[in-house]
């Protein structure tokens, strides 16, 4: 899948580093001003499908590897994360990394089987996976089944900030969506980040090049799916519970939705994707089943008018490289 | 017996039947998927959306029109199949030059909004379909029941897998479609007009998944989900085929199809996964599938 190259560069006295350091300030500015603009929790839910996005972007965008199942991660960690906190009692922050941790655990098994396949076969692959561990999750005692884990506590973040409270919820959640934020921004214009766009381009050119080519992708999807769990995790504590919606194949398909609406390949394009696909699914809820057939209308016209997505269109409009 | 206690053959042969018709819906629909992406090199993520069309097609027939379900066995595919090539005319022949990936996200897309239409109007709930009584009752073949539409839905999907087999490896039309996978400019200046083949090639398919939704009608209910839930498995045994052999996703098909009824009877509780832990195994061993060649 086509998109520019990406500014290698944070040096802020570079065009690159200076567009990014306006919008990284904007992005602060509206993540204060949010909680008192909106519904804070409709805010941190959106913020969670924003680094859900950005991860799978990661993929995608970067190394040029579509998979059709990322909700497994989003999912798997959600669920763990639930249960560490509910069940082990572990604070929120522990309760979040467990919840990592499995679904870099996750990735890494997935990844192993899936990179060697490329393409449609790739995207195929992760659909089927996911599909089990979709499977796995109904069976399975601790997740409860249909009725999911529910009432997850939301405790004491290092044992000192209260959870309960929203405004302390918020921030919390938005310094994590800033973390997974600057992590992939940090990952996409390191070196490592140039060889992977290097194989996205082309892939036998960075074989010849003497580069494993299989490792690098491989750790691209484990550190894509850590970071989808990573938001799974917090939605988790956010949303006090875990559910089959998480792992389910709709939400594979919602990532994408909000991937290619925002654009591919962009760092800001998920982010803005995922607040437009959240806020359809929040206003249009009124219309049941119809909410589908206009978010796979919305995935029939990206494909067929503007490939490269919001962000993408209006940075190509003013010559920005994003 | 050396099945041991809980297993009786009963159990046995009613689970290898089971296993056998929806081995014939996975030969059937990735056998669809395999011609489409031979021809248009597109995965078709509207296969299953536009195999519960098929269902349902044979239902509006019986029901509005009052025509049985021989008529939809015939009507349902030619229907289906003509949407299939109105969508391909319309809008996935805008794709044609871009990466393949974005066709399977127009399809996804389309998969969403077909299945977002009749979830709309049909809620989640199944609708019967009556067997046909021209094979309604069973026979008694001494070890057990055979229920007669249950055979039928077996030959028949054999048959028309065979048939697909057959016209697309040994006719003449088969040599141009093949030709035109490899060479599509070549066979364009012979005179053969390759876009109304593709469009053509895609109704096949997809008449193909519209047939197995009128076989499954009367076995599982006609539900608005029924070709989401199906989908991943037909994924995963196209995989385990490989891409490009349509023998290969005829015999996987079937065979998976026995495997997971096998399973349901020995380790009932992985009767859902099997398939995707068989496709685990492939990956390790052979990644380009059993029949598929080394990409």
């Amino acid at each position: 899948m086509s998109a520019k190259p990406v500014a290698a560069t944070t040096n802020p006295f570079t065009r690159e580093g200076r567009e990014f350091a306006v919008v990284l300030a904007i992005m602060l500015a509206l993540i204060v001003a949010a909680p008192f603009l909106a519904y804070p929790f409709f805010v941190m839910q959106a913020l969670c499908f924003a680094l859900f996005a950005c991860a799978f972007n990661l993929l995608i965008g970067y190394v040029g590897l579509l998979s059709f199942g990322h909700a497994m991660f989003l999912g798997s960690a959600s669920y763990v994360c639930a249960h560490a906190a509910k069940v082990w009692g572990l604070d929120p922050e522990l309760a979040i990394l467990a919840g990592v941790a499995c679904s870099g655990l996750l990735g890494l098994v997935v990844g192993a089987l899936s990179i060697r396949s490329q393409g449609i076969y790739f995207a195929m692959i992760t659909v089927a996976l996911s599909q089990m561990i979709y499977f796995f999750c109904v069976e399975a005692p601790f997740t409860h089944g249909e009725d999911g884990i529910q009432g997850v506590p939301q405790g004491r973040a290092f044992g000192l900030i209260d959870l309960s409270r929203p405004i302390a919820l918020y921030f919390f959640t938005a310094a994590i969506f800033l973390f997974g934020f600057l992590a992939i921004y940090r990952t996409v214009n390191s070196p490592f980040g140039e060889i992977l766009k290097a194989i996205r381009e082309n892939e036998p050119r960075a074989i010849s090049l003497g580069y494993r080519v299989a490792r690098y992708k491989l750790a691209a999807f484990v550190l894509s799916a850590a970071l989808a769990g990573l938001a799974g995790a917090t939605k988790a504590i956010v949303a006090q519970n875990a559910s089959l919606t998480d792992v389910g194949f709709a939400m594979s398909g919602e990532v994408v939705l909000m991937t290619l609406l925002g654009g591919m390949g962009t760092l800001y394009g998920p982010v803005v994707g995922a607040l437009v696909v959240v806020s359809m699914q929040n206003y249009l809820a009124q219309f049941g089943q119809w909410v589908t057939v206009i978010q796979g209308a919305v995935f029939v016209a990206c494909v067929l008018t503007f490939r490269r997505g919001v962000v993408g269109e209006i940075a190509a409009a003013l010559k920005w490289s994003i | 017996m050396f099945l041991g206690h809980a297993i009786t053959a009963q159990q046995l042969y009613g689970q290898l039947l089971i296993g056998l018709i929806n081995g014939s819906f996975y030969a059937l629909l990735s056998l669809g998927l395999a011609v489409i992406f031979g021809m248009l090199n597109i995965v078709n993520f509207a296969h299953g959306a536009l195999y519960m069309v098929g269902a349902f097609a044979a239902h509006f027939l019986l029901h509005d029109a009052g025509l049985n379900y021989w008529w939809a066995l015939i009507l349902s595919p030619l229907i289906v199949g003509a949407f299939g090539a109105l969508l391909e005319r319309t809008l996935l022949y805008r794709l044609r030059g871009l990466d393949p990936l974005y066709g399977l996200l127009l399809t996804f897309g389309l998969a969403l909004v077909i299945q977002g239409v009749f979830q709309n109007y049909y809620g989640a709930s199944g609708m019967p379909y009556a067997i046909p009584p021209e094979l309604s009752g069973a026979h008694n073949l001494g070890f057990m029941f055979l229920p007669n539409y249950r055979a039928w839905v077996i030959a028949f999907s054999a048959f028309v897998c065979f048939s697909t087999w057959f016209m697309i490896e040994k006719t003449r039309l088969g040599a141009y479609l093949r030709a035109a996978t490899e060479n599509p400019t070549l066979v364009r200046a012979f005179g053969v007009n390759v876009p109304r083949m593709i469009t053509l090639t895609y109704g096949f398919g997809v008449a193909l998944a519209a047939l197995a939704g009128v076989l499954a009608a009367p076995i599982n209910q006609v539900r608005p989900g029924m070709g989401a839930d199906i989908i991943a498995v037909v994924f995963a045994v196209v995989v385990i085929g490989g891409m490009g052999s349509i023998l290969g996703s005829i015999v996987t098909g079937f065979v998976l199809g026995v495997v997971e009824g096998l399973t349901k009877v020995f380790y009932p509780e992985a009767s859902n996964t099997v398939i995707f832990v068989i496709m685990a195994i492939v990956l390790l061993i052979k990644p380009a599938g059993l029949f598929g060649k080394a990409a």
